[in-house]
């Protein structure tokens, strides 16, 4: 049987005092941790051996999971597989300081456009589990019009006369990036803003009840 | 533990103990059965034990840098950061022989590894992980006890001691036993994969987040661009957790979740462009730092359009991690859990880890940028008065120790996120959901609208108001005395329900109760 009894005036005094002596403490140690502590360092290129081990990890990735995307049946397996493809290549970006790049690559394509291929998946799709079946002459269309891009693609590495010694890779820093969109590109910029308005227009025109 | 049921599937039986030497095995086995089926609670007891180590490990690293290194290899006053390059082992050795402190030459071989930048960023990493798995814990008993005394019950009142402080970690335990189901008309592979795209991008967030002037993993230009990306990141997971149930409630849920998340990011990420647009930068340790000094120098009082936004951007942060009244995707009544229906155990606790981690994260933004960073109330200039002038106390570790207790420091700011995440939870608890029409009128036509007005204005304001003028400041010292007035409110509320606790939640539990 369990006694239940009011805790005396000591118990309480002492599980005051323990409590606070607890407390002070703590506030001692983070307060001293908080003054001891320098700057913390600021991201930095990682060098030599370090980047390129963290270079072809990240490409190795990039490549599988694209196959992935490629050789899946599934649609939502391929949204799965292009996920990972894009987290790939952010990290290809941070690795290469270029930390707006990254970020918004994950904003942008993870969480709005991975998201709005699987929302409309959800939506549209007639059975629960949505296969891609190939037919012979879709992949003999696609394997000429791959083949041409890689054609393409390997003729530019072929033609670039690549630099022999590495340019130190730095972070330009988000200011330069800023001041240069709203100089030099302004037009571009301005330009891509208006077709994103014209496209959100058309949207709400096509979604909007048609009028009697 | 006399009768243990050993959870393994090629062994289904109860293990009967019989005498004193079944009853000696029968907690061998248990532990035995657990570590079997859960890698993870070796993987966390590793965490924690890691992070011990680790903690130790720097206080030397700490003592031999500021002791021996500096004026050796560092030039006294440098930054932390010229110590660059690892030292090689030798120079550890020299270091420790030098004269003043003698320190045993052994203590090198210890030390060695932390001079490589790898090791310290891996030790900060298993750092932020131990931080992730103790503010769930806490936050998830918070809210039962919230909740509880909401409704005028007691909540856990049992384990543990004091008001069942140990109930989220007796929870725990009975998570990872419980029996561990995947729908077999589902898909596997995804349902097995989307707890962790919940969990990883929710610690990541972490990453940018600083908790104090110095107190962040990666002080970086992009920190609140980054952590949005997380946040956002956060929802495919949620969304394939829903799909690959094969259950029409789930995907009910996980649309739901889509069409909220996609919706509400716009008026989220507007609203967090309007500090940005005051401060300059998006850095957050320096947008935190522009408002030290006190209480009027907050970024919400700097302007009604800021003042109005902090509570826009609370509105769609509640949205966005999907807090009541917006849990439509896990809305128990109508969805069974929503994208939660199929899930159990272990991958069940680690979507609840991923959403009060995200509630943190969503609250830190929301200090960060609005209510002043991880600064007090009062002013810094103030304290350090007081303790130099008034207390007489001399430069020195413990005059430090008080300015960084009192001034700023991690604890404010995890007291202000803390704030934050109650009122997230007497939201949850007072009012009642709403509809999902209701809430897309809410974002498309009320907040959205609302948002490009105040950044009209916001914008405007900073271009025509001086920010040293005399209208900037009677703005600043008005708004400001308004939030005193409706804090001293917020006090009074609270001390009227501390004073009539009794009537509130019982004789029984303020007083009798074991613990209480």
């Amino acid at each position: 049987m369990l006694m239940l009894r009011r805790a005396t005036s000591d118990e309480r005094r002492a599980t005051l005092i323990r409590c606070l002596t607890f407390l002070v403490l703590v506030l001692a140690l983070a307060g001293h941790a908080s003054a001891a502590d320098g700057p913390p360092p600021a991201i930095h290129a990682a060098s030599g051996l370090q980047e390129a081990a963290l270079f072809y990890a990240f490409a190795l990735m990039t490549v599988v999971s694209a196959l992935g995307v490629a050789l899946s049946r599934s649609v939502v397996r391929m949204a799965t597989w292009l996920f990972f493809t894009f987290g790939a290549v952010a990290l290809l970006f941070f690795l290469l300081q270029a930390h707006f790049l990254a970020a918004v690559q994950l904003i942008v394509y993870v969480a709005g456009v991975l998201v709005l291929i699987v929302f409309g998946i959800m939506l549209t799709a007639s059975s629960p589990w949505l296969r891609f079946e190939v037919k012979r002459g879709e992949l003999l269309v696609s394997g000429v019009i791959c083949a041409g891009l890689c054609a393409v693609i390997g003729h530019a590495i072929w033609r670039t006369n690549w630099p022999a010694s590495r340019a130190a890779s730095t972070n330009i820093g988000i200011d330069a990036l800023g001041r240069t969109l709203l100089t030099d590109y302004l037009v571009p910029f301005e330009l891509a803003a208006v077709l994103l308005m014209v496209i959100l227009i058309g949207a709400a025109y096509l979604a909007r009840q048609p009028q009697r | 533990l006399t009768q243990i049921w050993v959870p393994w599937r090629e062994n289904p039986q109860r293990y009967q103990p019989r005498g004193l030497k079944g009853m000696a095995w029968a907690p061998l086995l248990a532990a035995r059965a657990l570590f079997r089926r859960f890698p993870g609670t070796i993987f966390w007891g590793g965490v924690v034990a890691v992070c011990i180590v680790v903690a130790l490990h720097g206080a030397v690293f700490d003592f031999v840098y500021e002791r021996l290194l500096v004026g050796e290899w560092v030039a006294p006053g440098s930054e932390r950061s010229a110590f660059g390059g690892p030292l090689s082992l030798g120079e550890i050795r020299a270091a420790l022989a030098a004269p003043g402190v003698q320190l045993p030459a052994w203590l090198a071989y210890p030390l060695y590894p932390l001079t490589h930048r790898l090791v310290r960023d891996i030790v900060a990493m298993l750092g932020i992980i131990g931080i992730v798995s103790v503010i769930p814990l806490f936050s998830i008993w918070w809210e039962r006890k919230v909740s509880a005394h909401i409704q005028n019950r007691v909540g856990p009142m049992r384990a543990g001691g004091w008001h069942g402080f140990t109930q989220t970690v007796a929870d725990g335990i009975k998570l990872i036993t419980k029996e561990d189901l995947i729908p077999p008309q589902g898909d596997g592979l995804l349902f097995r994969l989307a707890p962790y795209l919940t969990f990883v991008p929710s610690i990541m967030a972490f990453i940018a987040l600083p908790f104090g002037t110095y107190w962040v993993f990666r002080d970086t230009d992009v920190g609140l661009v980054f952590v949005l990306a997380m946040l956002g990141v956060e929802v495919v997971g949620v969304i394939l957790a829903g799909w690959s149930s094969n259950n029409k409630w789930s995907v009910y849920g996980s649309m739901r979740e889509a069409c909220q998340m996609v919706s509400y990011e716009i008026p989220m990420g507007m609203a967090l462009m309007l500090p940005i647009i005051a401060a300059g930068t998006l850095n957050l340790s320096r947008v935190g730092d522009q408002q030290a000094g006190g209480w009027f120098s907050w970024m919400c009082f700097q302007n009604p359009f800021l003042l109005a936004t902090s509570v826009a951007y609370y509105v769609a942060s509640l949205a966005s991690c999907k807090r009541a009244p917006f849990d439509l995707a896990e809305s128990e009544s109508e969805l069974v859990a929503g994208f939660l229906t199929e899930y159990s155990g272990f991958r069940w606790s680690m979507f609840f880890f991923a959403e009060y981690c995200a509630m943190f994260v969503v609250s830190g933004l929301s200090v960060i940028l609005f209510f002043g960073a991880w600064y007090t109330p009062w002013s810094g200039a103030w304290v350090n008065h007081v303790l130099t002038d008034v207390l007489k106390l001399s430069d020195g570790w413990l005059k430090t120790m008080v300015l960084g207790v009192l001034n700023d420091g991690p604890l404010w700011f995890i007291l202000k996120c803390g704030l934050l995440l109650y009122v997230q939870m007497w939201v949850r608890w007072t009012l009642p959901r709403i509809r999902i029409d209701q809430l897309l009128y809410a974002c498309v036509q009320v907040i959205l609208p609302l948002m490009l007005l105040l950044m009209l204005g916001h914008v405007l304001w900073v271009m025509a108001v001086p920010p040293d003028g005399m209208l900037a400041a009677v703005t600043r010292y008005v708004l400001g005395t308004a939030g005193l007035i409706f804090v001293a409110g917020f006090l009074r509320m609270i001390a009227v329900g501390w004073l009539r606790r009794r009537q509130l939640v019982g004789y029984l539990a303020a007083d009798v109760l074991p613990g209480a």
